[in-house]
This record gives structure tokens, C-alpha cells and sequence, in this order.
């Protein structure tokens, strides 16, 4: 019965949606248009509620008017009568209500429950919430990865998450509703999304100084395309030994300060984790900073120079590089594929 | 004219002060009226504050990728405008129509202890002193371990963790400094401010009603009051209780919510919202009960069902305490309580939608007059509506999931608190401006900023919505070009400075009515409370003779019948009345006994924020004056003559 009334009301959506979106076109952040399971069953819900409350509203502000108009003063006119109340009438706009609510809450508490439920063929993955970037692991496979989160588009995930430091608030619109990141804790989200495809993901929850540039992409593939990233995901990067400006840019790496921070599997392996992403397969990834830049070399070049100014507060120090050292670091993560 | 005894010299060590006009006469008032006006005025003075703050962040957010502000400076100014607001502007302003009028509307001659009235006033003026001097003393800075491109500028150098200081964010390893400590001891200093009027008005409500006004006859403004008094009394110790907890974990190395040392950070999220959502009904009951007084007086009709009204108020304050996790639905909750705070919270709809009706039963058959106060109060429903409906959208707990920490929330609880609760509390302006002036506003101009403001209001928070559902997160200091928001985000700015201009002409308004209005009537709008049976402006003795209630709207039924069709008929002695009325009021014929003023409140008061200092500081120095203040100001208190004039 619920989807008759919603279907009813699916052309009226999108007259709404084409009359307030005149102005916005692809706002890859949406949370109106739903592009898996998840986020499809919450619209749902979304819209019953909206129509409903549109039809209150209507009816509330169409008796505000009509009163307003009806019986505003006028030369002449009679003192009104003096009603006290109605009990009948009060006794009907109590149970009215209640029972449209009533009507609301039975497919909201059996969405909650469904929406929390483990998928049982559901792909593990870990997020990992840093100041002010998103970490990802995938136990089963042995990989590391940030900002990027891929995930394959024939079943779904289900994210195991918790903050490293403060709170944080995992959010794809078009995937799923939000959830909190808590140091200490576990929190789990299920994604799926109906196509390869690439969505944006936001921190929701105020994280400090950087909490606007904390952002991410996730990345859907096809079964065959997950498996090949995967595959390339498990290589280690090789050592350089050339002579290249790329080897060049391997040695600002080892010797500049970065390997405090930063791991690339098979150059510069540690014990543990480390506090910043692991680079072993940056140029894999199409954003980096939290996924506040694009991946190019203009941006590279402005964020070793100084992070602190693109990502105020970030922990990566500014190493004084010269840009002969960035230069030749910019062209050393480009082979890290 | 006046009955009032000139005190006599008396021998004891402390004289009480005697100055009736000048800055002492302000400075140890007990007089419920001055101190209602000195909140109004201190409130507006943070309102417009938080106001700039509010233009400041949307001046940034006009574009994306902005740089009008440094991300420290555009986190500490939405951290300071969401406390402003709350804390220094909407609760004190209610709270200057509490002390302005309670007395008033029960017939009473002051509350019940006017010198903790003064010292609720001075501890939320040294609050909020004390909080903004975090501009002058507070530090700020980037996480332990974190690299800032420039230093933090004096703007921001205020608290900058949000009003809601999430932990363990706002603790000292994510929010380094002193600035964060301003905010937790402003908040207690100002919680202490209004706990103690809690106490007063529930006190005064339940002792000092006049004769016949049993509490079915009290007005609907009296009754919301003592609803807010009760949340408050309640809910602050809780937050009083969470705020030691922070200031003791930033300063005296406890872990009350750091994960490291075995605390949970969720924790606070529950204190916090345990507290912060009574204190929505705080911030949203008194506009409840203006637009009560409003609706009858102008539409000329009773109030329709003046008992389901009370008792829906108190259900929502009830209620109110049982909803606090619809604020943590994405937290860490399980998945039994998210259904089960999904449903109490709507459950709370039920007693909202019951006032609303019953406001539109006022004005239903009724022959409405559309001066400004009717004006703001139907705008109050109008907009309150949208806030609510809005409301009921969240209790849809996976809905809530895509709209949480969005400009969705941030729209619907504007819708709330600024279509509703500044709304009432500009109907009340209007609607009391002839009772405590004794001159009328400018009737043109105050049609003028209503619809401006409607205008402003909509334009700046409706197309928030519909940003909010387009992905824009909320405390953002910007936003990225690809996201396609700008176009919106140019038109709420646009509506946020034409809020401004309404201001504009609010104040010039309001400071040439007070100077050159019109002498207002006795009973301007032929109103139905016994506040209108006294002369404007008030008298400083309020009543000159205790009066005798006999009935709901006790001021009106002595002005008029009801003919056979029940329609309202004007009793011919009315006229006559009101010339005796006013001339009684003028004119008592007993000898009034009014409370003498008083140092040692301000005294007393001016110990607190010194007390904040020396946490911040960690001196024991202040901390030493501080208490030197607080118990020579309590000692004058206590040793003071109560009554010098006799």
C-alpha cells in the first residue's frame, strides 16, 4: 500500500524536482537522488513524509489565509461570539494526528531495522577516520588504501568504522543516510550501489579545523574491474634505481622527512601504522588531500609547498622543499600506480 | 503623589542605596521592571552581535571556496553566533519579558526575592562579559601536532569547538588554548544566572498570586513561564554537571570523555542534548505564551481552549525530556533506540500540532485586527508550521540519517527559533511597548520591518532546505566549486542582510516611538489581562490596590457582556472604569511598601567571572578575590536592613 501511494505521488516529485532544481544541475552530493538499495528505501521514506506534511502545511497555512482574510477587521462589523473551545473538536485534532503519525512510524521502524541489518553476502571493508581524512582496509585482501574508497557493484559492503581522533561522519548521499565515526567504538554502515559509477562522500560531523575539506570519493566497479584493481592494490611499488627524475623524486621521499608519516609498500615498509595515508598506489587514486584536490600536478605542487595552507590545521609539516625536490617528488608519485 | 516613605538614616553598617534615577538607581535596582528592561536591552545588544557573526559567515559562504575568512576565524564565528543566540540573546530576552511582566499578570507588587532577581541579572551580564572576553584573552590554535599557514587572528581566538562542544573535538588535544575554556565557564556562569531564576519565578507563581487568581485563571504567558521555569530547574544541572566535566578534563587532566583514559565521548552527546533539547522548549515556550496573549486580545475573541493549551505546553516540556537522541540518530545508538527515540519524538508532535490548532480556533469567527504584535503572531504560526513539520521529517529516523549535520537541520531549526521563538518575542514587543513606554510604536514602521523580515526570514532560511537535501554539511567553511550550490547560497546571503535591514528599522523605530511616540491610551488594544488595568507606564508600585481576580481574562469580563448570541458587548460602564482605573492607579490610597535596592547583588555577581579566570589562568590570586567578592557580597546580603523606611 505504501509504494501505490508513493507511486501516485512519483510524477508530482519530479515536477517538484525540475521546478527547484532550475537552477542546480549534477549536485554530486545529493541526497534526492538515490543510486543503490540503501539510499533508495530511505528516499522512500522521505517522500511519503514530504507529501503528507505538504498536504498539513497546506491545510494550515490555507486556514491561516483564509481566516486572515474572512475575518479581518472591517467598518461595521459585529463584536464575534465568544467561543470558549470545542471539546469535539479539540478531541479530533488530537487523534487526527496521532494517527497519521501512527501511519508514519510503522514503515520508519521497520526501515531502521532493515537498514542495520548485515547484508550476508556483504564485502568487509574498515574505515578508518583521521583528521582530516578517510582510511580504508580490506581485511580479506591485505590492503590499505584513503580517499578513495572502491567498492565492487555486484553486492554490497559493509563498512566496519571508528575514528582514530575525534568524531566523524561517513556520508555518501547517494549510497546511504550518515554515520558517526566514535574513537573507541565500532560503528557499521552498509553501502551498494546499483552501477560502476563514481559518488562523493563528505564528512558530516564538525571535525575542527579542516572539517569542510574532508571529503572522499567512492568508486563502484564492475566484478571484473574489482578484481583487477584489487590485484593491482596487493603489488608493492618497486624501488627505482635509474637515475630518472622519478628516482631523483624517491630519494626526496626516503630523505626529506615524509617516511615519518607515510608508507609505500616494498620502498619504505614500517611496523604499524603510520598517521598519514599510505602512498603505495597514489596515482591510482584520482583525489588526494581528503579528496580536496584532484589529482594533477598544479595541485601537487601547491600542497607540498605548504599543506597547512590548502588544509589548515593538517598535520603534514611544511618541508621547505625546493621545487627542484618538488618537481622531482611529483614525478616519483606518478609511477606509484 | 507618592505614598512611598523616604528611607530614614539609620545606624547600621550598610545603608541601603536610595537613588531613584541615574546609574545607581539602575546599578542596585530590585525592581522587577528595571531589571526586565536592562535583560531587554543587553539581550538586543547580543542579538545584534550574533546577528553580525551571522553576516559574517554568510558574506563567506556567498561563494565557494572563499577566503574571507581563515578557517579558524569561520569556526569560532559559528561557535560564538549559535551561543549568542541561545545563551546571551533569546533566553535573557525571554527573560526580560518573565520579569517585566509575571509580576504583572498575577497581581502581584514584585517576584518573590527581587534581590536574586538583580543577582540573576548581574551574573548573566558578568557571563556574558566574561564570555566575550575570550576576544581580548582567549588563544586558539591548530590540534596537537597540526600546522597552521598563519597565526590565529583576534576573530578567531573564540570559542571554536560549536556551541554543542562535541567531544573529545572541543577538548584540549583537538581544541588547544584558552578559548574553549571561556566558552564551558561562560555557559556555567550564565547557567547559574538562570537557575536562580527559575527558582524565583516558580517561587513567585506559586506564593505571590492576588486574590482569586487561582492558577486555571492565570494568563497562558504565566503559565509558559512557570513550564520554562521548570525546564530550566531540571535540565541546567545537567549541563552544569557536563560542563565541570569538560573544564576539569582541559584543565585538571581528567578523562570524563577521552577515550585514552577510559572515558566515552558519547557520553557528553547524551548530557549535552539531555540538557540542549529541554532548552529548545526553553528557548521556544515563552514565544508559546505571547502569541497566546496576542492572538485573543487582537482577534477580540477568547482563547480556544485555554486548558488543552496549558496542559499541551506542559506536555511538551514533559515529553520534552524524553526525546534528547533524535539529536545522536546517526551517533552510535543502537538500532532499538533509534525506533525508540524516533517515536517519542513524534509523540511530540502531537501536543505541538494541539496549540496550533487551537490558535487557529482563536482566530477562527473572530474580527482580527492587524496591527504589528497580530502580524508577528501570525507570522509566528505561519512559520512555526514549517519548523514543526520540518520536525516531524527528522522523527523519520533513516530520513534523518541523509539530513543530519546538513543546512536542512540548520533551516528547520531556524524555522523554530527564529520564525517561531523571535517572532513571538517580536509580537511581544510591539504588543507591550505602550505598557512599559507609555507612548505607541510607530504602527507604519512596524508594518514595514514585519514584512521585511518575513521577506529576509524566508529567503534566507527556506532555499537552506533544499541546500541541505543538495548535500551541504553543515559548519563547512566552504564548499567545493563541483558541488553546485552557490546559486542558493547567494540568495540566503542576499535574505540575510535584507534581516538585517528589518533590524534597522525595528531600532529606529523603537528609539523614536520611546522619545516622541504617541501618549499611548491606558488601554491601547483593548486588551483582557489585568496588566492593562494599571496605568502605562507602569507605576513602580504596579497595583495600587492588590486586585481581586474573579475570572479567566478577568480585565475583560469587567469591560464586557455577552448578549444572548454569545457575541461580546461593551458594558456601558466601561468607559467609566478605565477613568477610575487609572486614576486609582496613579493615585494609591495605602502606604506601599516596595523592596529597598541593593548593592550586593552586583557585588556577589562580580566574584564569578573571576573565579572563570582564575581556572583559566590558573591563578590563585583571582581565584582568592573571586571568593573574597562572593562572600563580602553575600555577608552585605545577609546583614543589610531589610526595610530602612521604617
Amino acid at each position: 500500500m505504501l509504494m501505490k501511494i508513493f507511486f501516485k505521488f512519483k510524477n508530482l516529485k519530479y515536477l517538484f524536482l525540475v521546478f527547484i532544481s532550475a537552477c542546480i544541475d549534477n549536485a554530486p552530493l545529493d541526497s534526492l537522488s538515490p543510486e543503490g538499495p540503501y539510499a533508495r528505501s530511505i528516499d522512500e521514506l522521505f517522500w511519503l513524509t514530504f507529501w503528507i506534511a505538504v498536504i498539513i502545511f497546506v491545510l494550515v497555512q490555507g486556514a491561516l489565509l483564509v481566516s486572515v482574510l474572512l475575518f479581518r477587521d472591517k467598518p461595521n462589523k459585529p463584536e464575534p461570539k465568544q467561543v470558549h473551545g470545542n471539546t469535539k473538536l479539540e478531541i479530533i485534532w488530537t487523534v487526527i494526528p496521532v494517527l497519521i503519525l501512527a501511519f508514519i512510524a510503522v514503515p520508519t521502524v521497520r526501515t531502521i531495522f532493515d537498514l542495520a541489518r548485515e547484508p550476508e553476502d556483504a564485502l568487509k571493508i574498515e574505515v578508518i577516520g583521521h583528521q582530516w581524512w578517510f582510511e580504508y582496509k580490506y581485511p580479506d585482501y591485505g590492503i590499505t588504501t584513503a580517499n578513495v574508497l572502491v567498492i565492487p557493484s555486484d553486492r554490497p559492503v559493509r563498512l566496519e568504522m571508528w575514528s582514530n581522533d575525534v568524531l566523524h561522519n561517513y556520508w555518501v548521499p547517494k549510497l546511504n543516510g550518515k554515520r558517526y565515526l566514535v574513537p573507541g567504538q565500532k560503528t557499521y554502515l552498509n553501502l551498494h550501489a546499483d552501477n560502476p559509477d563514481e559518488f562523493w562522500a563528505q564528512c558530516g560531523e564538525y571535525c575542527g579545523l579542516s572539517h569542510s575539506k574532508m571529503r572522499g570519493r567512492v568508486i563502484s566497479l564492475s566484478e571484473n574491474d574489482f578484481n583487477l584493481w584489487i590485484n593491482n592494490e596487493q603489488q608493492n611499488a618497486l624501488k627505482l634505481e635509474d637515475g630518472s627524475l622519478a628516482a631523483e623524486g624517491q630519494s626526496v621521499f626516503l630523505n626529506a622527512g615524509c617516511t615519518q608519516c607515510h608508507v609505500i609498500n616494498g620502498v619504505w615498509d614500517t611496523q604499524g601504522d603510520r598517521i598519514a595515508p599510505n602512498l603505495t598506489h597514489f596515482a591510482a587514486r584520482t583525489v588526494f588531500a581528503g579528496a580536496a584536490l584532484e589529482n594533477n600536478k598544479e595541485n601537487l605542487t601547491n600542497w607540498l609547498a605548504n599543506p597547512a595552507k590548502i588544509k589548515p590545521g593538517t598535520f603534514m609539516p611544511n618541508l621547505e622543499l625546493t621545487e627542484a625536490e618538488i618537481n622531482a617528488l611529483i614525478a616519483y608519485l606518478g609511477t606509484l600506480k | 503623589m507618592t505614598k512611598i516613605l523616604e528611607p530614614k538614616k539609620q545606624n547600621s553598617i550598610f545603608r541601603r542605596p536610595s537613588s531613584e534615577t541615574g546609574i545607581w538607581s539602575w546599578i542596585t535596582t530590585v525592581d522587577h521592571k528595571k531589571i526586565g528592561i536592562m535583560y531587554g536591552y543587553a539581550a538586543f545588544f547580543f542579538l545584534l552581535i550574533g546577528g553580525l557573526e551571522a553576516l559574517v559567515l554568510r558574506i563567506q559562504l556567498s561563494q565557494p571556496d572563499n577566503n574571507f575568512l581563515s578557517a579558524a576565524e569561520y569556526n569560532a564565528m559559528f561557535t560564538m553566533h549559535g551561543t549568542t543566540m541561545i545563551f546571551l540573546a533569546i533566553m535573557p530576552i525571554s527573560a526580560a519579558f518573565f520579569n517585566y511582566l509575571l509580576p504583572l499578570q498575577i497581581g502581584a507588587r514584585d517576584v518573590a526575592f527581587p534581590r536574586l532577581n538583580a543577582l540573576s541579572f548581574w551574573i548573566f551580564i558578568f557571563g556574558g562579559i566574561f564570555l566575550y572576553s575570550t576576544f581580548i584573552f582567549g588563544t586558539a590554535g591548530a590540534p596537537e601536532g597540526g600546522y597552521l599557514d598563519e597565526e590565529v587572528s583576534w576573530l578567531g581566538s573564540a570559542p571554536n569547538g560549536g556551541w554543542f562542544g562535541y567531544q573529545p573535538n572541543a577538548g584540549l588535544k583537538y581544541s588547544p588554548g584558552t578559548a574553549m575554556d571561556f566558552w564551558a565557564l561562560g555557559l556555567q556562569i550564565l547557567g547559574i544566572a538562570s537557575l536562580i531564576s527559575a527558582f524565583n519565578f516558580i517561587t513567585t507563581i506559586i506564593n505571590m498570586r492576588t486574590k482569586g487568581m487561582r492558577f486555571m485563571r492565570m494568563p497562558v504567558f504565566t503559565w509558559m513561564t512557570f513550564a520554562v521555569s521548570f525546564l530550566l530547574a531540571f535540565s541546567l544541572p545537567i549541563i552544569a554537571i557536563a560542563l565541570f566535566y569538560v573544564t576539569f578534563d582541559r584543565n585538571f587532566g581528567t578523562s570524563f570523555f577521552l577515550v585514552e583514559g577510559g572515558g566515552d565521548p558519547v557520553l557528553w552527546q547524551h548530557l549535552f542534548w539531555l540538557f540542549g533539547h529541554p532548552e529548545v522548549y526553553i528557548l521556544i515556550l515563552p514565544a508559546f505564551g505571547i502569541v497566546s496573549e496576542v492572538l485573543p486580545t487582537f482577534s477580540r475573541k477568547p482563547l480556544f481552549g485555554y486548558a488543552a493549551i496549558v496542559f499541551a505546553g506542559f506536555g511538551i516540556a514533559f515529553i520534552g525530556f524524553g526525546v534528547w537522541a533524535h539529536h545522536m540518530f546517526a551517533s552510535s545508538i543502537s538500532t532499538v533506540a533509534q525506533a525508540g527515540f524516533g517515536l517519542s519524538t513524534m509523540v511530540i508532535a502531537v501536543p505541538t500540532g494541539v496549540k496550533i490548532f487551537n490558535w487557529l480556533g482563536t482566530i477562527w469567527g473572530g474580527k482580527l485586527k492587524l496591527n504589528t504584535p497580530m502580524l508577528f503572531s501570525l507570522g509566528f504560526i505561519g512559520m512555526f508550521v514549517i519548523g514543526g513539520l520540518s520536525g516531524v521529517t527528522h522523527s523519520i529516523v533513516p530520513a534523518d540519517t541523509q539530513q543530519t549535520d546538513t543546512y536542512y537541520i540548520v533551516a528547520h531549526f531556524h524555522y523554530v527559533l527564529f520564525g517561531g521563538a523571535m517572532f513571538g518575542i517580536f509580537s511581544g514587543l510591539y504588543y507591550w511597548f505602550p505598557k512599559v513606554w507609555g507612548k505607541m510604536y510607530n504602527e507604519t514602521l512596524g508594518k514595514i520591518h514585519f514584512w521585511l523580515m518575513l521577506i529576509g526570514f524566508n529567503l534566507t532560511f527556506g532555499p537552506m532546505h533544499w541546500l541541505g537535501l543538495q548535500g551541504q554539511v553543515r559548519r563547512t567553511w566552504v564548499y567545493a566549486k563541483e558541488t553546485n550550490l552557490q546559486f542558493w547560497n547567494v540568495i540566503v546571503t542576499i535574505g540575510a542582510f535584507i534581516i538585517a535591514l528589518s533590524i534597522v528599522v525595528f531600532m529606529i523605530n523603537w528609539i523614536f516611538s520611546k522619545r516622541n511616540g504617541e501618549k499611548a491610551p491606558f488601554d491601547p488594544w483593548d486588551a483582557r489581562t489585568i496588566e492593562w488595568s494599571i496605568p502605562s507606564p507602569t507605576p513602580v508600585w504596579n497595583f495600587s490596590t492588590a486586585p481581586n481576580v474573579k475570572s479567566l481574562d478577568d480585565f475583560w469580563h469587567s469591560k464586557y457582556d455577552e448578549d444572548e448570541e454569545g457575541r461580546a458587548v461593551r458594558k456601558p460602564t466601561a468607559d467609566q472604569l478605565l477613568i477610575d482605573l487609572e486614576e486609582d492607579g496613579l493615585n494609591p490610597k495605602e502606604e506601599i511598601i516596595l523592596p529597598n535596592p541593593s548593592y550586593f547583588p552586583i557585588v556577589l555577581a562580580s566574584g564569578l567571572p573571576l573565579l572563570g579566570y582564575a581556572v583559566i589562568f590558573k591563578s590563585i590570586a583571582l581565584a582568592v578575590v573571586g571568593v573574597i567578592l562572593i562572600l563580602s557580597g553575600s555577608f552585605g546580603w545577609g546583614t543589610e536592613p531589610l526595610e530602612e523606611g521604617h
